[in-house]
Formats: C-alpha cells, structure tokens, sequence
C-alpha cells in the first residue's frame, strides 16, 4: 500500500508538471465550451438556420445552453472526443516511457511492478477526476452567465442528475484512458499508440456500427465496442445523438448494458497493462 | 548474505537464437567496488540487468544483498543507472529527482543534495532536454546516489563526460566506496577500472573470462633487461633467477622475477663485464590482459566457457 502511495505521488508530481497533459486538458475545455455553448448561443441570436441546429426552434437552442441541461451538456462530448483526448493521454502517458527510459528508471526505485503500474492508474484517475470536475465547474459558470446574459433564472441543476452525469463521465474518461494506457504499454510507443487508438475510436467503431447489419451475429459485437458502450451510456442519460447532437451519442444499449459493459472494459484494460508490464522485460 | 553483496551463479540469458550471457558467475564483496569489463556488447548491461530484475534470467540464479534481484525490498537498498539515463524530458534535473524521491518515500532534500554531489545543483532547474551528455550521465548518478543505498550499479558511469568530468566521477566513486558502499560498475574504459576497482570480472561473448584483483589478472612481476653482450647478460641472468625464469624477448631479456632482485642482478651483470643498458619493472597493464583474453589473438576469444577464477 505505501508503495502505491509512493508511486501515485511521483506519478501524480511528473503528470502535474507535463505540458502534454495541460496542452490536452485545455483542448477539450475549448472543445466542449466550443461546442457545448458557442456555437448554439450564436445559432440561437442569430436565428441563422443553417448548420447542424437546422430546424432546431430557437427556445430548445437556448434551454440547451442554460444550467439546467449542464448534466447533458457535461457528458455530450465525451464518448468520441472527450475519450478519444484521454486516450491519447492515457497512451502518451504509459508509451513515452518506453522511448524515455524512465520505466526502467521508475522500476529501479523500489515499487513492485504492481505498485509502479497501479501508481500510473491512480494518477491517471486523479487527472479523469480533475478533468470531469473541471469541465462541470466551466460548464455551470458560461451556463449560468448565458442565463444572466438572458435574464433566465441563474441556477443550479439538480445535484442528482449532475452528479449522475460526472460519474458517467468519469466512467468514459477512465474507460478510455486505461484502453490509452493498455495501448501505449503493447506498442511500447506513443506515436503508434495514439494513432491506432485515434483511428479505432474515430473511424473503425463507426464503419463497423456501418456493416454491423452484413453479417449475422456482428451486430452483438459491434454493439458492445467500447466507444458503442460509451455513446449509450451517454445516451441513456439523455444527452442528445440525433442530428443536431453530439456525435458519439448512441441509443443501441440499454444504460445498465452500457455501465456494464464500460466497467468491464475498465477493469479488462487495467488488468491487461498490469499482467503486460509485470511479465515484461525492460530491454 | 554470507559475505556477499552480490552473487551470481550460472547466470544466462538468452534472445531467440543468441546467447547474451552465457553462464556468468560472479561475487561482489561488502564495501568493494567491483569493475565489469568487458568490450560494447559483451553482455555487461544484459547482467546488470538481471541482477535488478528489470529482466528475467533464462538460467542460473542470483541474489542482491541475500535476497532475490528486483524485489521491493532490495531495490530500496541498490542504486543503479543502466544503459544511459532515463529521464522525463520537459521536467528539470531537480524536479526528475523529486519524482524518484517520491518513488522511493524521501523528502526533497534528498534530491537537492544528489544533485549537489555531481555538482549539478546550479543547473538543476534547467529542463532534462537541455542537458549535455555529460551533464545527463551526471543526473544518472545522482539518481542512483539517492537515499544513499548500500549498493551501487553503475553502468558505463563516465560515457559522455569530458577527462575533468571522468576525473570527478572517479574521485566521486572512490569516496562513495570510502563511505562504506558498494559499488558494481561495468566499462570498457580500461585505465578507469585499473585505477578505482578492487576486483574485476572480464567478459567477452557473454562468458566471464576472468574474476579477479586486478593485480591477480596482470600476473606475476617481471622484468626487462638491455644489456650488451646478450650472451653474458643470459649466463648472469639465468644464475640468478633460475634457467626457466629468462627468456629473450625485444632486444633484451624477460626475467620472471620480483624489483626486489634488480640491485644484485646489477651488481653481478657489472661485476661480469656486461655493460647494463637498462633495467625495469615489466608490469603488463590491464589493457594487455583483456586484449590477450578478449582479442583475436592466440590465448582469445576464449574457448573454454568456464570462468577462470584468480584469486
């Protein structure tokens, strides 16, 4: 236990002090305000029709941006480009060790390899926490600036749902940060390692989704992918994915196939960089 | 731990086809520092490797400081630097320091005193990127200085550092050993093994050629001698040191014999007639004895695979 301890505090100094990880965290606060706020506040002073928002009355719009849909707003964006930001930290995080040597390094300090990859998930998770919690504190300060700007009531949502919707998101980020990590260890390499995990997230699971229905009994598989997983689970809390949403917001799985099958996934890709690396010999 | 602090018994590794250590066994004493040498890939590294667990021995066994090589509780008591520095490259020298601290449960204090002793504490807070090779190899050692552990595995510690930087490094391990540490140290530097290691262990080819003082693997004393006429100076000689002892070589005699017999030899060479050109120790240097072991040469690369213990 002290070892893990030990090892989450040096991971946890060297995260903090990794530009990578604030250049990511930032890109996907700017992603979701972006995308999350702007573009629809602007669709809705404008009444400009036109875009991804067509038809959408202009009262929805704006019901979209105010504090009451921060919940759904909060975890829209994070079943592709959210889990797909993580990934790459998750990958960056566990593949430059490699290239750097500093897994070696770390493991000629003393914690057992248990300890040293249980320390990299702890600081990891602390960095899922922090991101989650940071993208709730943004969103509710422009949602309730957007409903000062409008003379709407500045409010809270209800805590049940919000807190519902940060421990999906924390589901779906660590989801996909421990798929990075296991990514990261296998190829021994950031660079290979993000690009597979960024094509897998951002093209293979949709063209599968796309001919899940040639062949009998892909449609299974093809449902229970991690980034299906992660859509539904999005979707099961009412988070929009029809057009005019988010892409990577899915209907196929029922929410608790959905959380079922992301904690599986979590615990799977966790266990798999744990036994890599415990067996593995640093060369 | 019987009197060891590192043991190593038939240790082999082997990569598909090739054979990276072949059956090496060797001792390290308490507070000794041991010198690993052996010509670029030899099998130094793939070793030192094993004995931190940082990979797993296809044969044979070892153990650290009486327990098994890479477990928790030895690794908190070993230092090491193996095959280059491995470093977070945007974090400083120091702050690379304090992350290990935290691995290893020590204050920063730590980290500011390592870096102080290999005399990066001015530099300290300049990016690990930044870093010369030498200043690199530098932060290398005092990773390994840190928590000041009983042993130390140093691989190729002066690689990359200029002769005042080799000098320092030198005098830094000389006084780690002073303190009481011990040291394990691999090189192809031969004059530096010479001059800070009590004992070597050679190897070539994965197979540990030799183990040993390094007195041990120079051999005996002998001496060299010019003198004119050779024939007479032969006669004397062979009177003296005993007809197996002299051999003619260089223009000159070899006499297998100790400093200690240079006066009298003198005084019977005068004494005969035999103008005496010159006279001196004939020690064979390190480089010679590796050469002669490693080389191609007549007496290497080594046949037998069995270590040739000197001591």
């Amino acid at each position: 236990m002290t070892a893990l301890i030990r090892s989450t505090r040096g991971e946890l100094l060297r995260l903090y002090r990794w530009p990578a990880l604030w250049v990511l965290a930032a890109t996907w606060l700017t992603l979701n305000v972006v995308f999350g706020y702007v573009f629809d506040y602007i669709a809705y002073r404008t009444g400009d029709s036109a875009g991804p928002n067509t038809g959408v009355p202009g009262e929805e719009l704006l019901a979209g941006v105010l504090p009451d849909a921060v919940p759904a707003v909060l975890v829209q964006g994070m079943p592709m480009f959210g889990g797909a930001i993580l990934m790459i930290l998750g990958a960056l995080a566990a593949g430059s060790g490699y290239g750097w040597g500093t897994w070696k390094t770390v493991l000629t300090q003393g914690p057992s390899r248990p300890a040293a990859v249980g320390g990299t998930v702890m600081a990891l998770a602390t960095v899922v926490l922090g991101v989650v919690l940071g993208t709730a504190a943004v969103d509710l300060g422009v949602s309730n600036a957007l409903a000062l700007a409008e003379s709407r009531p500045v409010d809270l949502p209800p805590a049940g749902e919000l807190l519902e919707a940060v421990s999906v998101g924390l589901l779906v980020l660590g989801m996909w940060t421990t798929a990075g990590m296991l990514l990261g260890s296998l190829a021994r390499s950031p660079a290979l390692a993000v690009g597979l995990g960024l094509v897998w997230a951002l093209v293979v699971e949709n063209l599968l989704r796309g001919v899940s229905g040639l062949l009998g009994g892909l449609a299974v598989v093809t449902d229970h992918l991690p980034g299906t997983a992660a859509g539904s689970l999005v979707g099961a809390l009412g988070a929009s994915g029809q057009s005019g949403g988010a892409p990577g917001v899915l209907t196929i799985l029922p929410g608790t196939t959905a959380l079922a099958a992301l904690a599986t996934y979590f615990v799977a890709f966790t266990a798999a960089t744990l036994l890599l690396i415990r067996r593995r010999d640093l060369a | 731990m019987d009197g060891t602090v590192v043991r190593a018994e038939r240790l082999t590794k082997r990569y598909a086809d090739r054979l990276a250590v072949d059956s090496v066994s060797l001792t390290v004493r308490p507070g000794e520092v041991f010198g690993f040498l052996g010509p670029n890939g030899a099998g130094k590294t793939t070793t030192l490797r094993m004995l931190l667990g940082l990979i797993r021995p296809s044969g044979g066994r070892a153990s650290v400081l009486g327990a098994r090589p890479g477990s928790p509780a030895v690794l908190a008591r070993v230092g090491a630097l193996v095959e280059g520095p491995g470093f977070y490259p945007y974090l400083s020298g120091r702050d690379n320091l304090r992350v290990l601290s935290r691995y290893r449960g020590l204050s920063d204090r730590a980290a500011d005193a390592a870096l102080d002793r290999v005399g990066l504490g001015p530099r300290g807070g300049d990016r690990f990127r930044s870093y010369s090779l030498g200043m690199k190899q530098r932060l290398g050692v005092a990773a390994a200085l840190l928590g000041d552990p009983d042993l130390l595995v140093l691989d190729e510690p002066t690689n990359g550092l200029d002769p005042a930087g080799m000098a320092d490094m030198r005098r830094l391990l000389v006084d780690v050993a002073a303190g009481g540490q011990t040291v394990l140290l691999s090189s192809h530097l031969l004059a530096e093994v010479q001059e800070i290691c009590n004992r070597v262990g050679v190897i070539a080819e994965g197979r540990l050629v030799a183990e040993g003082t390094v007195a041990d693997l120079r051999g005996a004393d002998a001496l060299l001698l010019r003198a004119h006429p050779l024939d007479r100076a032969l006669a004397v000689a062979m009177q003296l040191a005993g007809d197996d002892a002299v051999e003619v070589a260089d223009a000159g005699l070899r006499l297998d014999a100790e400093a200690s017999l240079v006066p009298r030899l003198v005084r019977e060479l005068v004494a005969d007639g035999v103008d005496v050109l010159e006279v001196r120790a004939a020690e064979r240097s390190l480089e010679e004895v590796f050469f002669q072991m490693t080389g191609p040469d007549p007496g290497g690369p080594p046949s037998a695979p069995t270590a040739q213990e000197v001591s």
